[in-house]
C-alpha cells in the first residue's frame, strides 16, 4: 500500500508540474520556472515561522506572493537596472535561496525542513505523514494535497484555456481582443509558485525543476497540437513517477532522484524517436527518401 | 569580537588555510565568471554547476576516497557531458536553449542526488563529508585539499591573463575576432573548460546549488561601476573574495552554519547595491538623472513659450497668466504651476498675484532655446535636405540638449542667418 501511495503522490506532482511546464518552455521561460521553485524557499521557511505548521494556506499564498515577486524583480532588473536577462535570473534566485537555506539554519530548532529535504525531498516518508477525520486515517495528507492542486490546476486550465494560449502564442493579438497578457503572465507565475511550494515536501526545490521541464520538453518534440501536448506531458511525467520509484527502491536511493533521472531518460527515447522529431526517424526517413 | 581578533590574527594556521583558500576560490571563480557573465553564459554556469555533482559521486565510486584530484576529474568530466549535451539538444531539436539548460540542470542534478544517496547508504565510511558539496564548507579546506584546489586556481587565473585579449574580444565582436582569423571554437572552448574548473573548485567553497552566484553575481555587480573589461574584472575579484572572507569567517564563527549560502547573501548584498546606488549605471542616479532632464526640459519649453508670446510686441516682460501659457503650449496646469514656482525660485520669473513675467535671465535663455530650435531647422532644411514641414519635432528635441560650442558652430556654419526656414526671425542676444 505504501509503495502505491508513494508513486500516486509522485505522478499528481508530476502531472500539475508538466501540465505548467508546457506553458513555461512554450513561452520561454523554462529558467523563471527554475528560479521560482528556489525562490520559494525563504517564502516556505516564513510562513512555517509564522503558522508553525506546514499545510496551512498561509503557506500557499505566502509563498505563491515570492513567486510573482521573484518574477518582479528579475524584470525589474532586467529593465529598470538593465541587467541582461540570464544573470537577472542568476542572481534574484540564487540570492533567495540562500536567504532560505540561511533561515533555516538558524532557526533549525523551529522549522521541521533540513538542508538536505529542500533539495531533494522526503517523498518516502509520505505515507507516514497520513490525514485524521474522527478518528479514521484516510490517507497520506500530501496525496490529498497534491490531489487539490492538480484538480486546481487543472480547472485554471480548462477555463482560462482560450487566454493562455493567446497570451503564450500570440500576444500582440491577445491584448488587441482585450486579454490582459500581465494579468496571465501572473496567475500563470502564481500557480507555478503554489505548485512549487506544494510539490517541495516530497521532491524538494531542484527535482521540481526536472519535473517542470523534462516531461513537457518530451511532450513538445512528440506533437505540435497544444491539447496533445498536455496530455502527453503528463503521461511522460507519470511514466518517470513510476519508473523512477522502482529503480530508487532497487538502488535504495533517493526517489526524487530517480524521478528526475527517469525524467531525463524518456526525454532522450523521445529527442531520438519522437516520429515527427526526433533525430534518428529524421535521419533515417531522409536516407530512405533518397534510396527511393 | 574576540572571534573576530582570533579570526584575523590568522595566528591558528587551520584559520590561515581557510581564508586563503576561500578568498582563492571565490576570486578566481569571480575572474572567470566576468567572461561566463560578458558571453551571456550565466545559467550555463548554473547549468555546470549542479551537473558536476554526479561526477563528484562518480569519482568517489571508481577510487573509494575523497582524493579532490579524483572528484575534480569526474566533476570535470560530467561537466562537459552537461555542456555538450545542452548544445546538442539546442543544435539538433526545436528545444530552445534556456529549456535545454534547465532541462539538464535537474537531470543531471537528479542524477547526482540518487548517486548521493546510494553513496551514503552504502555503509563506506569515507563518504561522510561528500555532502559538503551541495552547500560548501571553507572550513573544511584543510591541509593537502588546499594545495589540489589553491593549484587549480592559480592555473585558472593564469590562463585567464594569458588569453585576456582573446577572451575579450570574443565577449564584445565575435564576427570580428572570426575575420582576423581567430580560432574562436578552440578560444570558446578553452574559456568553457575553464568555466568548469571554476566550478569544480568553487562548489568547495558555495556548493553546487548557489555555484552560479559566486560565478556571475560579482560581475553583475562590477559591470555598475565601470565599463573597462579590466577594471571591471578587478572589482569582480575584490568583491568575491570579499565574500569569500566573510564566508570564511561564518564557517569558523559558527561552524553548524552552511558556508554557501552566508557567501551568497554578502556577495548579492554587493550586488544590490551596486544595482541601485552606483554612481553613472544605478538605478536611483539613473532616475534622478532622467528627471532632471524631464525638468530642464519642461522648464525650457516654459520660458520658450513665454518668449515665444511676446515676439510679436517685443514687450518680453509683460505679465501673463498661466492660462495664457497653456494657450499657447499644452501642459497640464499641475506641472506648469510646479515649473513656474521652480523658474520663480531660480530667478527666472517674477510672480505678482496670478501673474508672471520674465525677468532678464528668463527672456535670455528662452531666447537662446528659440535661437537653437530655429538655427537647428534651418540647419536640418539647408544641410540635410529635409523638408520644413518635418524639421519640428525633431528641433523641439535638439534645443534642449545643444551645447554653446554646438550653437556657436552652428550658427557660423549658417553663417549668423536671420531667418528660418518658416520665415520667423533667429533672435540673437
Amino acid at each position: 500500500m505504501n509503495d502505491l501511495y508513494i508513486i500516486i503522490t509522485a505522478s499528481l506532482v508530476a502531472s500539475s508540474c508538466a501540465l505548467l511546464g508546457c506553458y513555461l518552455i512554450l513561452r520561454k521561460m523554462a529558467m523563471v520556472g527554475d528560479a521560482i521553485s528556489h525562490a520559494v524557499l525563504p517564502g516556505i521557511v516564513i510562513a512555517f515561522l509564522i503558522s508553525g505548521s506546514r499545510d496551512s494556506m498561509t503557506m500557499l499564498i505566502g509563498a505563491g506572493l515570492i513567486g510573482i515577486l521573484t518574477t518582479f524583480l528579475i524584470e525589474f532588473l532586467h529593465k529598470k537596472a538593465r541587467l541582461q536577462t540570464d544573470a537577472s535570473i542568476g542572481v534574484t534566485f540564487t540570492w533567495l535561496f540562500a536567504i532560505g537555506v540561511v533561515l533555516i539554519s538558524l532557526f533549525a530548532g523551529k522549522v521541521d525542513l533540513d538542508q538536505d529535504c529542500v533539495l531533494y525531498g522526503e517523498i518516502a516518508y509520505v505515507p507516514l505523514d497520513t490525514l485524521i477525520i474522527g478518528n479514521q486515517s484516510i490517507g497520506p495528507r500530501a496525496l490529498y494535497i497534491m490531489g487539490i492542486i492538480l484538480a486546481a490546476i487543472i480547472l485554471f486550465i480548462v477555463f482560462g484555456y482560450k487566454e493562455l494560449f493567446l497570451t503564450t502564442f500570440d500576444p500582440a493579438y491577445a491584448t488587441a481582443i482585450g486579454i490582459s497578457t500581465t494579468l496571465w503572465h501572473y496567475l500563470l507565475m502564481g500557480a507555478v509558485s503554489a505548485t512549487t511550494v506544494a510539490s517541495f515536501e516530497s521532491v524538494g526545490a531542484i527535482l521540481v525543476v526536472a519535473l517542470l521541464i523534462a516531461p513537457a520538453a518530451t511532450a513538445y518534440l512528440l506533437t505540435d497540437n497544444l491539447k496533445w501536448m498536455l496530455a502527453l506531458a503528463c503521461m511522460a511525467g507519470v511514466a518517470a513517477s513510476v519508473t523512477g520509484y522502482y529503480i530508487a527502491v532497487w538502488l535504495d536511493g533517493s526517489i526524487a532522484g530517480a524521478i528526475a533521472m527517469m525524467a531525463g531518460v524518456i526525454f532522450i527515447v523521445a529527442m531520438l524517436f519522437s516520429p515527427t522529431h526526433g533525430i534518428f526517424t529524421k535521419k533515417f526517413s531522409r536516407t530512405a527518401s533518397i534510396a527511393s | 569580537m574576540n572571534s573576530l581578533l582570533d579570526f584575523f590574527s590568522f595566528a591558528d594556521p587551520n584559520i590561515r588555510f581557510v581564508v586563503i583558500g576561500s578568498v582563492l576560490l571565490t576570486a578566481s571563480s569571480a575572474i572567470v565568471g566576468t567572461f561566463t557573465f560578458l558571453h551571456k553564459k550565466s545559467l550555463v554556469g548554473d547549468a555546470i554547476a549542479h551537473a558536476v555533482l554526479p561526477g563528484i559521486c562518480l569519482g568517489f565510486i571508481l577510487s573509494g576516497t575523497k582524493n579532490p584530484a579524483y572528484l575534480i576529474a569526474g566533476a570535470f568530466v560530467t561537466g562537459w557531458i552537461s555542456l555538450i549535451g545542452v548544445e546538442y539538444i539546442t543544435r539538433h531539436t526545436r528545444i530552445k536553449e534556456d529549456t535545454a539548460i534547465g532541462l539538464v540542470l535537474s537531470v543531471f542534478f537528479g542524477i547526482g542526488i540518487l548517486m548521493l544517496t546510494v553513496i551514503q547508504k552504502s555503509g563506506n565510511a569515507s563518504q561522510s563529508g561528500l555532502d559538503h558539496f551541495l552547500f560548501g564548507k571553507a572550513a573544511a579546506l584543510v591541509g593537502q585539499d588546499l594545495l589540489v584546489f589553491g593549484t587549480v586556481a592559480v592555473l585558472l587565473l593564469l590562463a585567464v591573463f594569458l588569453l585576456f585579449k582573446e577572451f575579450s574580444l570574443l565577449a564584445f565582436d565575435k564576427d570580428y575576432a572570426k575575420a582576423i582569423g581567430l580560432p574562436v571554437r578552440g578560444i570558446e572552448l578553452t574559456l568553457t573548460s575553464l568555466i568548469v574548473l571554476a566550478v569544480v573548485i568553487g562548489i568547495q567553497a558555495v556548493g553546487v546549488v548557489l555555484m552560479a552566484a559566486i560565478l556571475i553575481t560579482p560581475a553583475a555587480a562590477a559591470r555598475f561601476w565601470t565599463n573597462k573589461i579590466n577594471i571591471m574584472i578587478l572589482l569582480a575579484s575584490v568583491f568575491g573574495a570579499f565574500s569569500g572572507l566573510s564566508g570564511a569567517y561564518i564557517s569558523y564563527i559558527a561552524p553548524a552554519m552552511p558556508t554557501g549560502p552566508w557567501i551568497v547573501i554578502v556577495i548579492s548584498t554587493i550586488a544590490f547595491i551596486s544595482f541601485f546606488f552606483a554612481p553613472k549605471r544605478g538605478v536611483v542616479n539613473r532616475l534622478l538623472r532622467q528627471r532632471n532632464i524631464r525638468r530642464t526640459i519642461n522648464d525650457e519649453n516654459v520660458l520658450k513659450t513665454l518668449y515665444q508670446l511676446s515676439e510679436e510686441s517685443r514687450n518680453f516682460f509683460i505679465q501673463r497668466s498661466a492660462e495664457e501659457i497653456i494657450r499657447r503650449r499644452r501642459f497640464s496646469l499641475e506641472t506648469l504651476t510646479k515649473v513656474l514656482n521652480r523658474l520663480k525660485r531660480q530667478g527666472y520669473l517674477e510672480q505678482t498675484g496670478k501673474h508672471w513675467s520674465l525677468t532678464e535671465e528668463g527672456k535670455n535663455r528662452g531666447q537662446r532655446v528659440v535661437r537653437i530650435h530655429r538655427l537647428w531647422e534651418l540647419y536640418l532644411t539647408t544641410h540635410l535636405n529635409i523638408a520644413p514641414d518635418h524639421v519640428h519635432d525633431d528641433a523641439d528635441t535638439i534645443e534642449h540638449l545643444l551645447t554653446p560650442e554646438l550653437e556657436a558652430e552652428l550658427e557660423k556654419l549658417l553663417n549668423y542667418p536671420k531667418v528660418d526656414p518658416h520665415k520667423s526671425e533667429i533672435p540673437y542676444a
